[in-house]
């Protein structure tokens, strides 16, 4: 666990954040900017001191205000890598990834030099200096570095926000490979959902220096504080399943999610592989009565849990099968249709609207590589 | 050529350059110490500590070479024990000029390296950290290196401005020949002697070369240590 309560305030200011978060997994710390995300990564990296408040890592006090305990940030052994990568810039980029592994002597090893650099495809890069690097192989040979100072935990402040959108694929695969490869927790500093959604197994999500809400990345597509900052076009239920079975032909595979199946767009994933999927809220339409001769794929049975009314009209909780679904309708069709809390309904969405919203969570269980 | 260095342009170019390397070498150390200190610290007295290693700046230099004399002449508070606990005798002798150079060139070279220390950014030193480098380890291994262009831009700066120094070293370490009597005392004392019109254009030529030998040094070395940073 990663438990965390502070306090700070400074003029114009104030970060009063507590939250507690499962190890290892992947925490992101969402936000809007000026939330406090980075400032609160600082504090737990040990470079920003709370006013008051403690942080704790598994059973470990980091800084404990109350105690008079503060961890030098030398001897925490928590990984950071910056938003700007921060490279050494009078060292190549062997020397770079090397410097926090000097430093590592007598520290339980959990990777080398040689696992980082396959890893992260640092191979062709390590004769060079870090002027020569593009901004996504500095943030890879980035996390390299902090990889091979043998961290506890690994703190990611935006580590793509310094990169051109085309370009963000060069760093988040390997950070897929990073969460289903390794045991170490990571906290993810965002205000991408999309990163969220691809990274995180909990979430905390932070507004004007507060923690509003946290949980699962599933549990929290529900929460109105998250589709608040999300907006309205990202709003929809994110959905854990397993690959059941593939139709390649057809470029889809079913996926069981609760005690359903659905179908949605995805290639090139093996059976048994963990995907999690987001179904816009927009894309679902809901029906009182079973309806035929549609193309939709995926007509699934379920009930009204909870009916919030708001200025875009009106979100539906489905429970279907266990799982929950969010349905976006205007206010007319919520009057033609007369729903209510526990009406039974069907709820249907395109496998194609699903395409590019489904993300690989882990690797195959066979452990194939 | 050979007319121009004649056996006292000679002994007076290699004094010269004896006590500019040696008032360098004493300085460098604590110059970096002091531009550390002024860049990196907040203490009460921290301006008062600035104007301190400034004043050799704006004051006489007859005047740092006087206090030099009161602190470590014979019979001064510190050139007493000096001589008496370590055997080390500052005034009328080349040492002694160093000492002087070194007290006149430290503002430049204090300017020089707290500019460069200024530069270096405090985010890699954080970023260090993190790497597990406790502070002097992270001195030596980050901010020392990218510290390295002002340093050495200081110290050349500092040693072609000390192969001219006159003012102090005449009053603390006097003119004697062979001893302390470097490229300006000798062009000075060519200048009093009747005779000495062609020996003083001599050296006034020498030392005008010298500077600006300096001074491309400085420039063409800085360039090139910023190259090998990344720069």
């Amino acid at each position: 666990m990663l438990r965390v309560s502070v306090l700070w305030r400074r003029p114009g200011f104030n970060l009063e954040a507590t939250f507690a978060a499962p190890t290892p997994g992947v925490i992101a710390l969402f936000g809007p900017s000026g939330s406090g995300k980075t400032t609160l990564v600082n504090m737990i990296a040990g470079l920003v001191a709370p006013d008051s408040g403690e942080i704790r890592l598994g059973e470990e006090l980091l800084t404990d205000t109350r105690a008079g305990i503060a961890v030098a940030v030398e001897r925490r052994r928590i990984g950071y890598v910056f938003q700007d990568a921060r490279l050494f810039p009078h060292l190549s980029i062997t020397a770079n990834l090397r410097y926090g592994e000097k430093r590592a002597r007598g520290v339980p090893r959990f990777i080398d030099f040689d696992e980082v650099v396959a890893l992260l495809g640092l191979e062709a890069l390590l004769a060079r200096r870090p002027r020569q690097l593009s901004g996504g192989e500095r943030q890879r040979v980035a996390l390299g570095r902090a990889l091979l100072a043998q961290p506890r935990l690994l703190l990611l402040d935006e580590p793509l926000a310094s990169i051109d959108v085309a370009r963000r694929e060069e760093v988040l695969p390997y950070l897929e490979r990073l969460r289903d490869r390794l045991a170490i927790p990571m906290v993810y500093v965002s205000h991408q959902f999309e990163e969220v959604l691809r990274l995180a197994t909990h979430m905390v999500l932070l507004e004007s220096g507060r923690v509003v809400a946290e949980g699962s990345v599933s549990a929290m597509s529900l929460r109105p504080e998250l589709q608040r900052v999300v907006g309205p076009d990202l709003v929809g239920a994110v959905l854990d399943g397993v690959v059941k079975r593939l139709d390649p032909a057809n470029g889809s595979a079913e996926l069981a999610i609760g005690t359903g199946t659905l179908q949605v767009s995805l290639q090139g994933v093996p059976l048994g592989t963990r995907v999690r999927l987001q179904v816009l809220a927009r894309d679902v339409i809901l029906a009182i009565q079973p309806v035929q001769g549609l193309s939709v794929r995926n007509a699934l049975a379920g009930t009204v849990t909870t009916i919030t009314k708001d200025e875009w009209g009106a979100l539906v909780t489905m429970d279907v099968g266990g799982a929950a679904v969010l349905a976006r309708i205007t206010d007319n069709a919520l009057t033609a249709l007369r729903l209510r809390p526990g009406d039974a309904a069907w709820t249907l969405f395109k496998a194609v609207s699903t395409r590019g919203h489904a993300f690989r969570l882990a690797g195959a269980p066979q452990g194939g590589n | 050529m050979n007319a121009l260095l004649g056996p006292a342009e000679l002994e007076a170019l290699g004094l010269s350059l004896n006590v500019a390397a040696r008032s360098v070498c004493f300085s460098l150390p604590l110059a970096v110490l002091a531009a550390w200190v002024l860049t990196r610290t907040r203490f009460p007295g921290r301006t008062l500590f600035d104007a301190f290693v400034h004043l050799p700046l704006v004051l006489p230099p007859v005047a740092v070479g006087y206090v030099l004399l009161v602190l470590f002449g014979a019979r001064g508070v510190l050139g007493a024990w000096l001589q008496r606990h370590l055997g080390i005798e500052l005034a009328f002798t080349t040492a002694g000029a160093a000492l002087a150079t070194a007290v006149m060139s430290f503002p430049l070279m204090v300017r020089a390296i707290r500019l460069s220390l200024e530069n270096v950014d405090r985010g890699l030193e954080d970023a260090a950290r993190t790497l597990g480098a406790a502070p002097f380890d992270r001195f030596l291994s980050i901010t020392l290196p990218l510290m390295l262009p002002g340093i050495l831009a200081g110290a050349v700066t500092a040693f072609a401005a000390g192969l001219g120094e006159f003012g102090a070293v005449i009053t603390f370490a006097s003119n004697v020949p062979g001893v302390t009597r470097t490229l300006p005392l000798a062009l000075y004392t060519a200048m009093q002697s009747p005779t000495g019109d062609a020996l003083a254009l001599r050296l006034a030529v020498l030392s005008f070369t010298l500077g600006l030998l300096g001074l491309l040094a400085a420039e063409l070395l800085v360039r090139r240590v910023r190259t090998l940073l990344g720069r």
